[in-house]
């Protein structure tokens, strides 16, 4: 495992941004574009698709499995340690003998994707926002938004609006209520504690909680049933990662609708288009990769297995990749 | 200036999606639609839609009155469409057997106290607390998902409810 701690490397470039290195990858941005480099190989990308998917990177805490930025490179998270590659996940890059990766503490590869995140991140564009509610990402280095790029992920320790844990969104907390979801009834449930009793008696309204979330593409914990978690998310453009499961996940659609692409895990040939409408329930086999096309902005329920036993289960074959026979 | 219509569905207003295969089966998508399912269900049937290990969604057509329940570990209910009034019960002693997963049905109303209610409409999520009772009431057809672990009682349709083709 590399143990070089994130670097950041020589002064700002002619636009004003830093270049950074992290074990052998470095990270270069100029006006347009990010560029990633590694021993054998390098990769391009528009830097709104980099900066949006580095966020989720980030703010996930590296999510569950692999998060690929385009097809070339990602993360694998270990739950501890984590994976940056190059081509570990695109059959031409491994048949080629040109797939790359090392593999770093989480700290560090955390602290490293924040500060480039920082950095790159100008004044007026937010990377968790979609395309209509923000500013440009480009051109020479002019501010920064570090309010918008550390905000704090929800995570429910038991459900929100329990006394003591989160705390439902409002005018009051600064969540506005989102432009596509105005005619969403904002109306609490009639909640009537018997004295005492006011700690378990407890409800919210999911969907106007989701209607005023200010993040697309960003799964929050609201509700907690031993390992099952709740993952509502607001989604609306293109779910900015490719996500590659290493257990199996599923997407219970709330409102509106979703189109996903789903590839193989390991090769990223094209193995299914999945169509979901409000209502629809599906899941997402543990060796695909899948992306999401929202047009309007749309509630989705994502709802995970926290297992930490799960993805090694997988990979032994003592679990299946899909959820039942039938 | 566009003007944005928020879809939900419900059992009398849905449309379902559907998985079109390029390679791969279409059961390992598991794919269904809560309404079609509560729309094809007997009133308080628990139907899973959904399964990862012992954690399950269960979709419940609420209608009427359901029996009293209870499990050892917290259960969330979403209403998806109607109105559920939830009642909760304390128990004077705890009923669900040591080691038993999900929740289990009582014989009769529980001699604890009340401990209140939620009136919950679409959209609205109301927390079953372990080791209490609950029951529900819908006067008018109304759809649960309920966030829950496998138990005796839930009903598995998976060859009834999910794509195959």
């Amino acid at each position: 495992m590399t143990d070089t701690a994130p670097a950041v490397v020589g002064d700002r470039n002619e636009h004003g941004y830093r270049s950074f290195r992290l074990g052998e990858f470095t990270f270069d941005r100029d006006e347009y574009f990010a560029h990633v480099a590694w021993p054998s190989g390098k990769d391009v990308l528009s830097i709104d698709a980099f900066l949006r998917a580095l966020q989720r990177d980030v703010a996930w805490g590296f999510f569950y499995g692999v998060v690929n930025f385009d097809a070339v490179i990602g993360t694998v998270n270990h739950y501890g340690e984590v994976d940056l590659f190059a081509g570990s996940f695109n059959e031409s890059y491994r048949g080629a003998g040109l797939d790359y990766v090392e593999r770093f503490p989480h700290e560090d590869i955390h602290a490293a994707f924040q500060a480039i995140l920082d950095d790159w991140t100008i004044e007026g564009f937010d990377p968790f926002a979609a395309p209509e509610e923000t500013g440009s990402p480009w051109g020479d280095k002019q501010g920064s938004n570090t309010k918008a790029v550390t905000r704090r992920r929800v995570t429910a320790k038991r459900m929100v609006g329990v006394p003591g844990d989160e705390v439902p969104r409002s005018d009051a907390t600064g969540h506005p209520v989102n432009r596509m979801f105005a005619d969403v009834p904002q109306d609490e449930p009639d909640v009537e504690p018997e004295p005492g009793f006011e700690e378990e008696v407890c409800g919210f309204n999911l969907f106007a909680y989701l209607s005023r979330s200010d993040v697309t593409w960003n799964p929050s914990v609201v509700s907690v049933c031993e390992d099952s978690l709740y993952c509502p998310t607001t989604e609306e453009f293109i779910l900015p990662i490719i996500h590659g499961n290493d257990r199996v996940e599923w997407f219970v659609q709330l409102s509106d609708q979703i189109e996903w692409v789903v590839a193989d895990k390991e090769t990223n040939a094209l193995r299914a288009r999945v169509t979901m409408k409000a209502g629809d329930v599906a899941a997402m086999p543990a060796d695909i990769r899948h992306q999401g096309f929202s047009p309007k902005r749309s509630m989705l329920l994502v709802w995970e297995n926290g297992s930490a036993a799960l993805p090694r289960m997988i990979a032994e074959g003592r679990a299946p990749t899909y959820p039942v026979d039938f | 200036m566009t003007t944005y219509a928020t879809r939900f569905g419900s059992l009398v207003d849905y449309e379902k999606g559907g998985v079109e295969i390029i390679d791969d089966d279409p059961r390992h998508y598991t794919f269904s639609n809560m309404f079609e399912v509560a729309s094809g269900a007997v009133a308080w049937e628990k139907i899973a839609v959904a399964k990862n290990q012992e954690y399950v969604l269960e979709v419940i057509r609420a209608e009427g009155v359901s029996g009293w329940r209870s499990a050892a570990h917290d259960e969330f209910a979403l209403v998806m469409d109607g109105t559920v009034v939830v009642e909760l019960r304390s128990l004077t002693e705890p009923v669900v057997p040591a080691g038993t997963r999900g929740s289990i049905a009582l014989a009769e109303q529980p001699d604890g106290r009340p401990m209140g209610r939620v009136v919950a409409r679409r959209g609205h999520m109301a927390l079953l607390p372990a080791n209490a009772a609950h029951r529900f009431r819908a006067d008018e057809p109304s759809v649960i998902l309920l966030q829950t672990i496998a138990g005796a009682d839930t009903v598995y349709r998976w060859s009834e409810i999910c794509q195959t083709d």
